[in-house]
């Protein structure tokens, strides 16, 4: 199981290799002063380069239509002052055995200028798919989580309004 | 901005049962710029944000993460890790400018 977490790392890796060149030429205007500079090696940058949410969706997940399951659970507040730190907490019902457990978790602001903010990648050894950590906010939006079962079950948490008093874009 | 920068944090119990939970929280100082925003003269400042961070506990895969510019300044981060042996927890912060920060810490499990 910790195997599939290096072999996905080294995977994007060769995959970034080759693509590195024409997918920095494609980016050019998003980060024009960087589009060579040393993304990390695996770091998906298809995923998180994309504008819109079924497109962020879609470079991530594979799909935007997954069901909603109780079993995620996505806490964030209901006004955030500052949506420059907006804490979220993110906690995923599962046995996180070697046979069943939380692969991957990706966290999406539906209308941030990059809808996928964070993906998160577990172990069984993590014993509980958990994460609390602070994203920017643009504006008033939905937060929504997406997590994919060892099974390549995917769930998806319901959507969880934010109402921003000032965005958090400045950064 | 950049002379206030790293100092990366670990906290976490350094004792625990077998087979319990033990919760990690993280702390980094890293300016995490969107690439988005300009500078006085109107040129847009070049994004600087951490893009990987990646737990380890004996040297084996625990947590990998990929983030985004959506994440906040000084970054926090908390997940768990289920207690089974004595060891050491290292986590590993690298941003996309060739920043690579790491912080370690023990835990004894009982």
């Amino acid at each position: 199981m910790t195997k599939n977490t290096m072999q996905r790392r080294q995977f994007l890796s060769a995959t970034l290799a080759t693509g590195a060149v024409a997918t920095a030429a494609g980016l050019g205007l998003l980060r024009p002063q960087l589009a060579f500079a040393g993304d990390v090696s695996g770091w998906p940058a298809k995923a998180f380069d994309a504008k819109v949410l079924n497109d962020a969706m879609m470079a991530s997940v594979g799909k935007t239509d997954v069901p909603v399951s109780p079993k995620v659970k996505l806490t964030a507040p209901s006004i955030a002052e500052n949506g420059g730190a907006v804490p979220v907490t993110i906690e995923v019902d599962s046995p996180m055995t070697a046979d069943d457990y939380i692969t991957t978790v990706y966290l999406f602001v539906d209308h941030n200028p990059t809808p996928l903010a964070s993906q998160f990648s577990f172990t069984p050894a993590s014993g509980q798919a958990y994460i609390q950590e602070r994203i920017k906010m643009a504006k008033t939006d939905n937060v929504r989580v997406i997590a994919k079962t060892s099974k390549g079950e995917l769930l998806a948490s319901a959507p969880r309004e934010v109402k921003v008093t000032i965005g958090g874009c400045g950064g | 901005m950049a002379d206030n920068i790293g100092n990366p944090m670990l906290r976490m119990p350094s004792t625990a049962k077998k087979g319990e939970l033990v919760e990690i929280r993280s702390l980094i100082m890293h300016p995490m710029l969107t690439g988005l925003t300009k500078d006085k003269s109107g040129k847009l400042i070049p994004a600087h944000f951490i893009q990987t961070v990646t737990a380890t506990f004996n040297g084996k895969p625990l947590l990998d993460i990929d983030w985004s510019t959506a994440v906040s300044a000084n970054p926090f981060l908390a997940f768990k890790m289920r207690a089974e042996d004595n060891g050491t927890l290292k986590v590993v912060w690298k941003d996309n400018q060739n920043g690579d920060w790491s912080a370690e810490s023990k835990l004894t499990v009982s």
